[in-house]
């Protein structure tokens, strides 16, 4: 079975061509500088630099968190760029001056960025190292008073809404990352969804790391009033290079009375070669609030990164409030995943539902580390969890660090974890059913990570398939 | 208020350094120099997050008066389990009381006596084990560093090699009124040869109302073939606080069963770990934890699969009412040369009140690729289409609570293999309660 599965080794990292662009780079560094400058840069009003040069006071008092169970080399915050934008961008969206080069590197990612019938059904922003450089579907969403613009944009034309909702659910104290972010993030996408509105299109960010030593800070707001819906998907990749960079960014969903909310991320972010050389260092803050009746689900799949750090969140604050997590994570080489979910209940009747499948091969470490909170006014909470781990080789590690907290007796709370490797048994069934070796562990991989696979917008699960089969390549033998 | 603390525990150590054999001496020293580097732990740190071992530090204990010596058989007696002939050593404030005791019966190659003693007449099978069990060389295990530093007496068993102890050995240490804001360090020191067997029971009270501290630590060492039962029945005083320590390492295809029960002091902690150094070998780890009023309960658990074709299984109860609060932790750690590692771990708790709470951690941290490992854990409360069921066939409404408050906790009992001692902790389980 080794060989049929080692013929495939040659495959590697598709989205890991450079883009030859000129791009307006502030030097590296980090200082209150560099914050203002961003804050000029993007034109902001002035609470957003107060709020900005808040955060950085803060962070720099915060030490980096050493919890997580994961390694790598200290980062040198001096040494990255905090802000790359290409010298031709429009900012503001104008899709039709937007650079060829651009363009096409899209395209070769295979994201449409012009309106065309074949994906009609999916908006797109399209965020470039640190700006957004165009957002589809604009005018026909503006229609049914959905916005979905860049972040950028938002501050400019929206800025009640922004100062009214950032920082609500993830306030910029929150963890050393989230505060790094808000001091110099530089843009993201913004989606408002008014009341009673069911979202017509998926909509979609899709976020590109180009140039080199720069980090990558994106912030995405989501807030859907009462009684709206919204779907929304998340693709990230960025070129091979050897150095490590960061990528820190926050998600932050507000999901009012009888509002729904469904986020899904397929990551893809370059993970570094055999040797663990290279790689995306992901660190993000995703946190959901969901308020009476209404609902948050976070579907995921993780297959980039050096290293993720990452745990979506839904606070449910409102009472019969809904928490849903979806989770894949494959580590393969030498990647490191420390990622799960936190779901607090406060609201009464709240339900949260977690699903996890971790998926460890060559050097690789997955680590789920969830929390799930009941707190004593929390009548009613029903919590179910179940996360299991697959793993493939002898040098990998699955861990799962639960925290279960319940402070009423009325909550019902079951976990349930697993972990345990492809048996050959079930390869051998398969293959004397005529499918090759390679075909029946790939069979196996997505039968295992099914349940999450199912939530995801159609076309995702496609890439999300063929993503695991990248992935996994050459690490079963 | 920490320092102060510290302080006062460093003072403790002045009187005990000269005390014992050089190799003794340099181990307190050792494990003095620990506890002063990392002090006490705080809910910052992992190990003790969700439990606050501040009352305990805040109290300053000092060590421990003798006992006032007024203690009779019929004060101990409501400890012992009745009917029953074991050999049974009885320590009273962490001092070893030989008239209370009764060792006798036991087959030859079984030596019980207390540390003190093993320390005189056993000076190299003690010298090769104690303190290299237990681990004290980090913050979390303050309380370790402390008992190997300042331990003085506690109980020793060695089983030669092929010895079968069919009956069980009772240790039963006990605190009086006078142990009033003191704190006692019972150490055992438990090995068992290859081939042999010995079951036992580790059980912690109080004749008075004391306000006392007990911080013990066992160490067991489990060689090849060799089964070992350890039971721990903690039924401290209720203003009494506990952390134990238990700490056990296993030789190729032997076997640790392991059962610790806790209803008693205001605060408690019991680490129970287990490295499974041979392959073949199984560890079972069970326990209930039953709680009211203020009580706060803490079990650490991890069992460490460092040979492959081990198992292990693993089943925590716990059941909590008033404001108690019941923490559990559990790690089933796999080591990449542990291929074929079977490990299950549960933990189930029901909360029979509104304010109770309960914080479980149950983890896996695996290495290896060809393994089966699953972890479960519930929460909830009584279920009502049960307690229906009962009613409809003419069962009260509170007597059906109490049945099934005590099926719940029955269910883990039913895995104590000695027959009176599960008798009689089901009767106190039973008596919790229907008494309520």
């Amino acid at each position: 079975m080794s060989s049929a599965i080692e013929a495939l080794v040659g495959k590697e990292y598709q989205h890991g061509f450079v883009t030859d662009i000129e791009a307006d780079t502030i030097p590296p560094g980090l200082s209150e500088d560099v914050v203002r400058i961003i804050s000029k840069k993007k034109n902001e009003p002035a609470f957003m630099l107060e709020w900005r040069l808040k955060a950085f006071r803060r962070w720099q008092q915060m030490t980096e968190p050493k919890w997580p169970n994961v390694t790598y080399e200290p980062i040198n915050y001096q040494g990255v760029s905090y802000y790359s934008a290409p010298k031709t961008a429009k900012p503001l969206g104008s899709l039709d001056e937007l650079d060829p080069k651009i363009k096409e590197t899209y395209d070769k990612l295979g994201i449409p960025l012009h309106e065309q019938k074949l994906l009609a059904g999916v908006a797109v922003d399209a965020v470039f190292d640190s700006v957004s450089v165009g957002t589809t579907y604009k005018e026909e969403l503006r229609k049914h008073g959905v916005i979905f613009c860049s972040f950028g944009e938002a501050v400019q034309e929206h800025p009640e809404l922004i100062e009214k909702y950032l920082g609500s659910v993830v306030p910029y104290s929150d963890n050393y990352f989230a505060a790094l972010n808000s001091a110099v993030f530089s843009d993201g996408s913004f989606v408002y969804i008014p009341k009673g509105v069911r979202c017509p299109m998926e909509l979609s960010t899709y976020f590109r790391i180009n140039a080199a030593d720069t980090g990558q800070f994106e912030r995405t707001l989501i807030v859907a009033d009462e009684g709206a819906y919204v779907s929304y998907l998340e693709g990230c990749t960025a070129p091979k290079r050897s150095t490590n960079q960061l990528h820190a960014a926050v998600v932050e969903i507000v999901a009012l009375d009888n509002a729904s909310v469904k986020y899904s991320t397929v990551q893809n972010w370059y993970a570094g070669d055999e040797e663990g050389k290279g790689g995306i260092y992901n660190f993000v803050t995703k946190r959901g609030k969901a308020m009476t009746n209404s609902k948050i689900s976070w579907t995921q799949v993780e297959t980039g990164s050096a290293i993720t750090w990452k745990y979506p969140s839904v606070i449910l604050q409102g009472d019969n409030s809904t928490g849903e997590f979806y989770s894949v994570a494959v580590v393969n080489n030498r990647q490191q995943a420390d990622t799960g979910t936190k779901m607090i209940h406060i609201g009464k009747n709240t339900k949260s539902n977690i699903v996890s499948k971790g998926i460890s091969a060559g050097k690789g470490q997955n680590s789920y580390r969830g929390q799930v909170k009941v707190m004593p006014k929390a009548e009613g909470a029903r919590n179910y969890t179940q996360c299991d781990s697959m793993l493939i080789g002898n040098a990998c590690g699955a861990h799962t660090f639960p925290y279960i907290e319940a402070q009423n007796n009325t909550a019902i709370i079951e976990h349930e974890a697993s972990t345990s490797k492809i048996g050959e048994d079930q390869i051998f069934y398969l293959k004397q059913r005529g499918m090759s070796a390679e075909h029946a562990v790939s069979m196996i991989v997505s039968g295992f990570c099914r349940e999450v696979f199912k939530e995801l917008p159609m076309e995702f699960a496609l890439e999300a398939q063929q993503l695991l089969g990248i992935s996994l390549e050459g690490s079963v033998g | 208020m920490t320092t102060e603390a510290r302080d006062a525990y460093r003072q403790q150590f002045g009187g005990a350094t000269t005390e014992g054999a050089e190799w003794l001496r340099a181990l307190r020293t050792g494990a003095m120099t620990a506890f002063d580097t990392h002090g006490f732990p705080t809910t910052r740190n992992e190990d003790w997050h969700f439990t606050s071992p501040a009352p305990i530090i805040e109290a300053a204990f000092a060590p421990m008066m003798p006992a006032l010596g007024t203690l009779t058989a019929a004060d101990v007696e409501p400890f012992l389990v009745p009917g029953t002939e074991w050999a049974t050593l009885v320590f009273v404030n962490g001092r070893y009381a030989p008239q209370l005791s009764r060792v006798e019966h036991l087959p030859d190659g079984v030596r019980v006596m207390n540390l003190a003693s093993a320390l005189l007449e056993e000076p190299t099978l003690v010298g090769a084990h104690l303190g290299s069990l237990a681990r004290y060389d980090q913050q979390a295990f303050a309380f370790t560093a402390l008992n190997t530093a300042l331990l003085r007496d506690g109980a020793f068993l060695h089983v030669r090699q092929d010895t079968v102890v069919e009956t069980p050995i009772h240790l039963v240490y006990l605190s009086d009124a006078g142990a009033e804001g003191g704190v006692s360090y019972p150490r055992n020191l438990i090995v068992v040869d290859r081939h042999a067997k010995a079951t036992i029971i580790e059980q912690y009270g109080a004749t008075g109302d004391a306000r006392y501290f007990t911080n013990a630590v066992t160490e067991a060492v489990i060689a090849d073939g060799a089964t070992l039962t350890h039971y721990k029945v903690q039924r401290e005083g209720r203003k009494a606080f506990h952390v134990g320590h238990i700490e056990a390492t296993q030789g190729r295809d032997s076997h640790f069963i392991s059962f610790s029960f806790a209803t008693g002091a205001a605060l408690s902690r019991n680490n129970i770990y287990t490295r499974l150094a041979g392959a073949g070998c199984g560890a079972t780890l069970n326990g209930l934890y039953m709680l009211d009023g203020e009580q706060i309960c803490d079990h650490q658990t991890s069992i460490e699969h460092a040979e492959p074709n081990c198992y292990s299984r693993e089943l925590y109860k716990g059941v909590l009412d008033d404001s108690s609060h019941g923490v559990f932790n559990g790690k089933v750690y796999v080591h990449p040369v542990a291929q074929k590692t079977d490990g299950k771990q549960t933990n189930n708790t029901l909360l029979l009140s509104p304010r109770a709470r309960i914080d479980t951690k149950p983890q896996l941290e695996i290495f290896a690729d060809d393994v089966k490992c699953t972890h479960g854990a519930t929460i909830g409360q009584l279920d009502d289409r049960m307690a229906f069921y009962l009613k409809s066939r003419g069962v009260g409404a509170e007597s059906a609570r109490q049945l099934l408050t005590y099926a719940f906790a029955a269910d883990v009992l039913e895995t104590i293999e000695l027959e009176p001692l599960k008798g009689e902790l089901e009767k106190s389980a039973l008596e919790r309660f229907v008494s309520k």
